[in-house]
């Protein structure tokens, strides 16, 4: 039975390779074809602007500490109205590797994974991307998420303003 | 004075159109075999360069051709510029002996289609087949890297245990068609080819065939998964790729060797002799890369104990079959 079973083992295979040289391959032939990302493809990053228009990023710095490759580079500001932004905001697509730490470390949804995968160039330099280039009009993959409004701090609109908010305590009133 | 002329204007012409489709073949072959590798994997194959991909061949040349030809630090020099010539010399030169069609009617003179129709063909181009292997080895132990002469001790070792079990499977042949030359043995088979005459040979000898290609299932001189590339480590640029064509001209003399001395030479219905032939040829190639795309590699050990505890006995036993047949015969 042993042999019986190494006999077939070996010629039953040539059947295999044979049906399959008569199929479709299943490559896609790249530059004149291109596949659909998933969904939640990540490729280039972007950053993303809240539903009022605004900056999403606070430059916290939580992206660039989280990357295991340091391509996130940024100078913290803050507005009149205490609203703090990027003074600059620098990503090397050179060095990043697409793991997507970033986009879940970032409190605000500003940075945000698209599906675009072609950056491939000659010129590296063109690859290290400022803020203007990663700063989109929309909102990305969260529409409604503003994280002024919920962090019950007094930039968009004062203290106890915002949906869900009850107006601050005035804690004299509690006085014995 | 014109006769000795007009040989030797037909020796050329003939030397001159075998070289050059042989070589074109051998190109093409590896082409082919990477189309069809890749359809049996659900791939295209190269499709980039040409028609189709049909320009790779030259692609491949133009760019082994401009590579940097790299000789190791301590490698024999000599050595190690020669063996490749050796392993593709020995190819090329086993077609003066293979005939590729019957004899042709020019100017009223018979001319055979073999480039040198030897008395002793088979034994020429069993004694080139075995030299090729000092190609190989030769450049294995030439290179100064481990990698390269693990390679070329297993292709030494391979040999040993094939060779045997070729000849043997060759001898029945040998003493049906009753002589050593190819032209001979082709016509022995007009009406029946040895393939059916000798099923048992036929067997031994093409599993002798495929280890004397180095291929898969008996490609461990090479094996690039345990030796990186086994005997052609070290070898760059048209060094390496000498040894590869070496392979793809290797391919085609064994299955010109095969179509001779086992499918029945240029003979077959209709259509003319030499196109029979490259059918055969091509068809046996095809089975070659058929199998490379099926079946994994053995260990060496497995080969050499396949050679001798198997192939070795049943080519005795074969022919010893044939000898009784043939006295029983008278």
């Amino acid at each position: 039975m042993g042999l019986w079973k190494d006999i077939k083992g070996t010629f039953l295979p040539f059947w295999v390779t044979l049906r399959y040289l008569f199929r479709r391959p299943v490559t896609v032939c790249y530059p004149e074809r291109k596949q659909t990302p998933a969904p939640r493809y990540r490729g280039r990053l972007v950053l993303t602007r809240d539903p009022d228009g605004e900056e999403r990023c606070v430059a916290c710095y939580l992206c660039s500490a989280a990357c295991p490759v340091d391509c996130i580079s940024m100078q913290a500001a803050e507005r009149e109205d205490g609203r703090r932004y990027a003074a600059w905001f620098r990503i090397n697509f050179s060095r990043c590797i697409f793991c997507g730490l970033c986009t879940e470390a970032c409190p605000t949804l500003a940075l945000q994974t698209t599906a675009e995968y072609e950056l491939a160039t000659r010129e590296l330099l063109q690859v290290v991307c400022e803020k203007d280039e990663l700063l989109i009009d929309g909102c990305g993959k969260n529409t409604e998420y503003n994280f002024y409004r919920l962090a019950g701090i007094g930039v968009v609109a004062p203290r106890g303003g915002n949906p869900g908010e009850t107006p601050p305590e005035d804690i004299r009133t509690n006085m014995p | 004075m014109n006769d000795v002329l007009l040989n030797i204007l037909l020796i050329v012409l003939k030397v001159g159109l075998v070289l050059g489709t042989v070589l074109t073949m051998a190109a093409y072959m590896v082409l082919a075999e990477r189309k069809i590798l890749g359809r049996m994997q659900m791939r295209y194959g190269p499709n980039r360069v040409g028609w189709g991909g049909m320009l790779q061949p030259l692609a491949d040349l133009i760019k082994l051709l401009s590579k940097e030809d790299l000789i190791p630090e301590g490698a024999d020099r000599w050595v190690f510029m020669l063996a490749p010539a050796i392993s593709t010399v020995t190819a090329l030169l086993a077609f003066a002996v293979i005939p590729f069609g019957p004899s042709l009617q020019v100017f009223g003179r018979s001319v055979p289609m073999v480039v040198c129709d030897l008395d002793i063909g088979v034994l020429y181009l069993f004694a080139l087949s075995s030299l090729a292997v000092y190609g190989v080895a030769l450049g294995g132990w030439a290179s100064q890297s481990k990698y390269s002469l693990l390679g070329g001790l297993r292709a030494m070792a391979q040999m040993i245990s094939y060779e045997l079990a070729m000849g043997l499977a060759i001898a029945p042949v040998v003493m049906t068609s009753r002589s050593f030359s190819l032209t001979a043995v082709v016509e022995a088979q007009q009406t029946l080819p040895n393939m059916v005459r000798h099923p048992l040979a036929f067997l031994v000898f093409l599993v002798a065939v495929m280890a004397e290609s180095k291929r898969t299932p008996f490609d461990m001189p090479e094996a690039e998964n345990e030796l990186v590339a086994g005997y052609h480590t070290e070898y760059s640029g048209m060094r390496f790729g000498m040894f590869f064509v070496g392979e793809y001209l290797n391919l085609i003399v064994l299955g010109s060797m095969l179509t001779v001395l086992f499918l029945g030479g240029w003979y077959g219905p209709l259509l003319p002799g030499v196109c029979w032939f490259l059918i055969k040829v091509l068809g046996v190639a095809f089975f070659f890369i058929w199998v490379r795309g099926t079946l994994p590699r053995l260990r060496y050990d497995q080969l050499m104990a396949f050679g001798w505890k198997v192939l070795v006995p049943l080519g005795l036993l074969n022919l010893l079959i044939t000898a009784a047949w043939m006295i029983w015969r008278g």
